[in-house]
């Protein structure tokens, strides 16, 4: 009762709908179709039936950590290897959320706040936190569900129907995510200085891990933690960032 | 691998990445005051985004040459402030272009 009072008095300047939300959510399901068609012929062909394959997917709705489940599952690992491992590979999803619940304005009690975390994908997350000022729970609602089905969806036609599109074909589709990164990092680097030089630091540390031969061992997740959490704090220490900056960057 | 097994699997992998992204969603209620949190809070999406993107971009085509062609395209084109699906599906074509160029020779 009071929070609805709250949220009718305060009125945000810009307010982003559930159909803003379902625009914007388009092309990172096109992205996911192929991801996710991958990932669908990978869990059938490690022997997992394809109402697995796409119930994971559904409960999941992640890449990394479902790539990573499905090999654990085929090697016979224990429980407690599993959970050591989706911890580690999803781990980031924690700062993630750190970072959406300073975005959420008050329409997003704590019951939203139960759904809308399970749609808290670095895709999302990266289209959600592109937005300027804060952002309303059917714009998160709309902004998920379309990722959602397509990666339900493209778990599906590669569990039943995998191996029919050409190999390079596939390939293609799957940079198109990064491709999507890049179109969000880009325009704001090019604008802001500082966003700039921690967009280098993270991008130099990343290389380091990668090509340095003693931290090979290290699982990516814990690589883009890392990279993410260095960066920014040495960003945030060089160049505080002004109260209107949050709003209009 | 029964079917039992399966379903424990798949309710401790569901289970494991829900808590990670709920947990900290629900106990942060509060606008965070404090500016160097403030300022790290505004960097983290940048920052975590060009970590994903940078090596790996160059490792996810069929070769080395598409991964370039693809990331110089997506630069540019995002540079000059072209939207997210324009980006995406030009980039993509590229990549198979090149690569179907690459695949022939």
């Amino acid at each position: 009762m009071h929070d609805v009072n709250n949220a009718s008095l305060c009125e945000p300047k810009k307010q982003y709908t559930f159909s803003n939300g379902i625009k914007d959510g388009i092309p990172i399901a096109l992205g996911y179709l192929s991801v996710s068609f991958s990932f669908g012929l990978l869990a059938v062909n490690m022997g997992i039936p394809a109402f697995f394959a796409v119930l994971i997917s559904m409960t999941n709705l992640t890449s990394a950590g479902q790539f990573a489940g499905v090999g654990l599952i085929a090697a016979g690992a224990s429980v407690l290897e599993m959970i050591f491992t989706q911890l580690v590979i999803n781990i980031r999803y924690s700062l993630m959320s750190i970072s959406i619940s300073q975005k959420i304005d008050k329409s997003v009690t704590f019951l939203h706040k139960l759904l809308i975390s399970f749609f808290i994908t670095d895709e999302i997350f990266a289209v959600a936190s592109s937005k300027d000022g804060e952002i309303s729970r059917n714009y998160m609602y709309g902004l998920g569900i379309m990722p959602f089905c397509g990666w339900s969806l493209g778990t599906l036609l590669g569990a039943v129907s995998g191996g029919l599109l050409p190999v390079t074909l596939r390939v293609a589709l799957g940079v198109a995510l990064y491709a999507m990164f890049i179109a969000i990092v880009v325009p704001v680097a090019k604008i802001s200085k500082s966003v700039a030089i921690v967009v280098l630091i993270s991008v130099a540390l990343s290389c380091i891990f990668k090509f340095v031969p003693i931290f090979k061992s290290i699982s990516s997740g814990f690589v883009i933690i890392f990279c993410a959490v260095i960066a920014s704090a040495i960003g945030a220490l060089l160049f505080p960032v002004k109260e209107e900056q949050n709003d209009n960057s | 691998m029964t079917t039992h097994d399966i379903i424990i699997y798949c309710l401790t992998m569901a289970i494991v990445t829900y808590l990670i992204r709920m947990l900290p969603l629900v106990l942060i209620n509060e606008k965070i005051e404090n500016k160097f949190v403030q300022s790290f809070l505004y960097y983290i999406p940048y920052a975590v985004l060009a970590a994903m993107v940078i090596p790996e971009i160059f490792f996810v085509t069929g070769s080395y040459w598409s991964a370039f062609a693809g990331f110089i395209v997506a630069v540019i084109m995002s540079y000059r402030g072209r939207s997210l699906i324009t980006v995406a599906v030009c980039t993509c074509l590229c990549v198979f272009a090149v690569d179907s160029i690459v695949n022939m020779i």
